[in-house]
């Protein structure tokens, strides 16, 4: 590690592009999530439905317009994100999948509340639950246009076993995103700390490699 | 499903997201109003009608089915009940030609009955998300529009419906093989819920880009909409 001169100005804890496309996403998600929702009314999967208050669109045809907006956003910004990753080394150094140990390890840590936040690095739960999610999101993108165009993406259709199944692969894969999203949003109000340096950048407190 | 607007709901909802406060709305119940996000919705709708266009292979055949796979009973879908569809006379039916087309003498149910027939077993997808497989034959509308001596590098052809409903498709897409008029459905003529006497069987569209009970066709240049797609619906989508 390389002596910083004085005065030079730490790095953050998390680069503008990544709260950029951080924040972008969240609002993609929301956007996803509530009109997706109530398309999911219109013709359910299973023996319930989204209340109309928590969706968006009010009804199938604004829910739609919501829904193939919200997918640009949702999919430039993704694929943005993705190419940063690969670009930037993010994928090799904080993103490296953890082995099953260190997963144990710091899962049971993290249930006995006995986990410490170290700023700027992930742990091991951490970097599961991130690489589930982007999985997650992958997905979800990829069973969204199956069910989109069935017959001119027929190959992503039959990918993923026909228009009906790729419904359902489409449901799971939203009940997992809102899954973390829930565990995120829970670990965010346990360490609010967290949550100014998305916004802010904030800066590291000693070189962390 | 409703339309109607309930702006203290809506705004909670909006509140409730925080993020989509400047965005609420997009119910299109007001078309001459519309907010800012109906505007900016219906941009983008314009833009994925752009897209589909260019994603659409005229050449790609929509999957077909063996008979084993058709759906039933069939699946009855319009905006009004099935007993309210509209009753028609065959033997007085006409289908009336307009816009950009050489020979405009409507067509009788005999001159459609004469013309060359194709069927196929496909399949339905409703924008609700649920799907079945039909048997549907007919002429091919590529065939018909040729016949007619109709503009084929006009954009649009609409048409119009017994019962007030409207639709229109893109030219390439008319002109899909596997996009026809369909007079018969199971090998059996339609019947008054399912399109009698003539109806618009497109499997690369979405169903409600499958009008029933014809009653004109129409080729121009000037975009016709629909019955679904002016309240909000995207106009092409394409399957």
């Amino acid at each position: 590690m390389s002596a910083r001169p004085p005065g030079a100005q730490r790095r953050p804890i998390h680069p503008w592009p990544l709260r950029l496309m951080h924040w972008l996403n969240a609002l993609a998600i929301v956007i996803m999530i509530g009109s997706g929702w109530q398309i999911y009314d219109a013709s359910p999967l299973f023996a319930f439905t989204f209340p109309g208050s928590i969706t968006i669109g009010e009804w199938l045809g604004g829910a739609i317009a919501w829904h193939f907006a919200g997918m640009w956003l949702l999919g430039l910004n993704g694929l943005c994100y993705l190419s940063w990753s690969v670009l930037t080394g993010r994928f090799r150094g904080k993103l490296q999948p953890p082995g099953p140990r260190a997963f144990w390890r710091d899962a049971v840590a993290a249930l006995t509340f006995r986990l410490e936040h170290r700023e700027g690095s992930y742990n091991a739960v951490q970097r599961a639950l991130y690489l589930a999610v982007i999985g997650l999101g992958v997905l979800a993108v990829a069973s969204g246009l199956a069910v989109w165009k069935p017959v001119q993406l027929w190959w992503l259709s039959d990918l993923f076993g026909g228009f009906r199944i790729s419904r359902y692969v489409h449901f799971f894969a939203m009940a997992g995103i809102v899954t973390f999203l829930a565990v995120h949003l829970v670990l965010v109000v346990l360490v609010p700390r967290v949550l100014l340096p998305m916004i802010t950048g904030g800066r590291l407190s000693e070189d962390v490699p | 499903m409703s339309n109607a607007i309930d702006r203290r709901r809506l705004l909670a909802r909006a509140a409730a997201f925080g993020l989509l406060g400047p965005l609420s709305g997009c119910n299109y119940d007001d078309l001459k109003h519309p907010d800012l996000a109906d505007r900016l919705l219906t941009a983008i709708s314009r833009w994925n009608d752009k897209v589909q266009a260019a994603l659409f292979n005229p050449r790609l055949l929509a999957p077909t089915y063996p008979a084993s796979a058709i759906t039933r009973p069939p699946r009855f879908n319009a905006f009004y009940s099935e007993s309210q569809a509209p009753v028609i006379d065959g033997a007085r039916w006409k289908l009336e030609l307009s816009g950009r087309i050489a020979e405009k003498q409507p067509w009788t149910l005999a001159d459609l009955r004469a013309a060359p027939q194709q069927s196929q077993i496909t399949r339905l997808i409703c924008v609700e998300g649920w799907r079945v497989i039909g048997q549907w034959g007919g002429v091919s509308l590529g065939w018909f529009l040729h016949r007619i001596g109709a503009d084929l590098r006009a954009r649009y052809v609409s048409f119009h419906c017994a019962d007030g409903y409207y639709e229109s498709i893109d030219m390439p897409s008319a002109l899909h093989p596997q996009t026809i008029l369909a007079l018969d459905f199971l090998g059996e003529p339609l019947t008054p819920p399912f399109g009698f006497p003539l109806r618009l069987r497109i499997p690369t569209k979405l169903g409600f880009k499958n009008p029933k009970s014809l009653v004109a066709l129409g080729v121009t240049n000037d975009f016709p909409g629909g019955y679904w797609v002016r309240q909000g619906y995207n106009w092409f989508s394409g399957s």
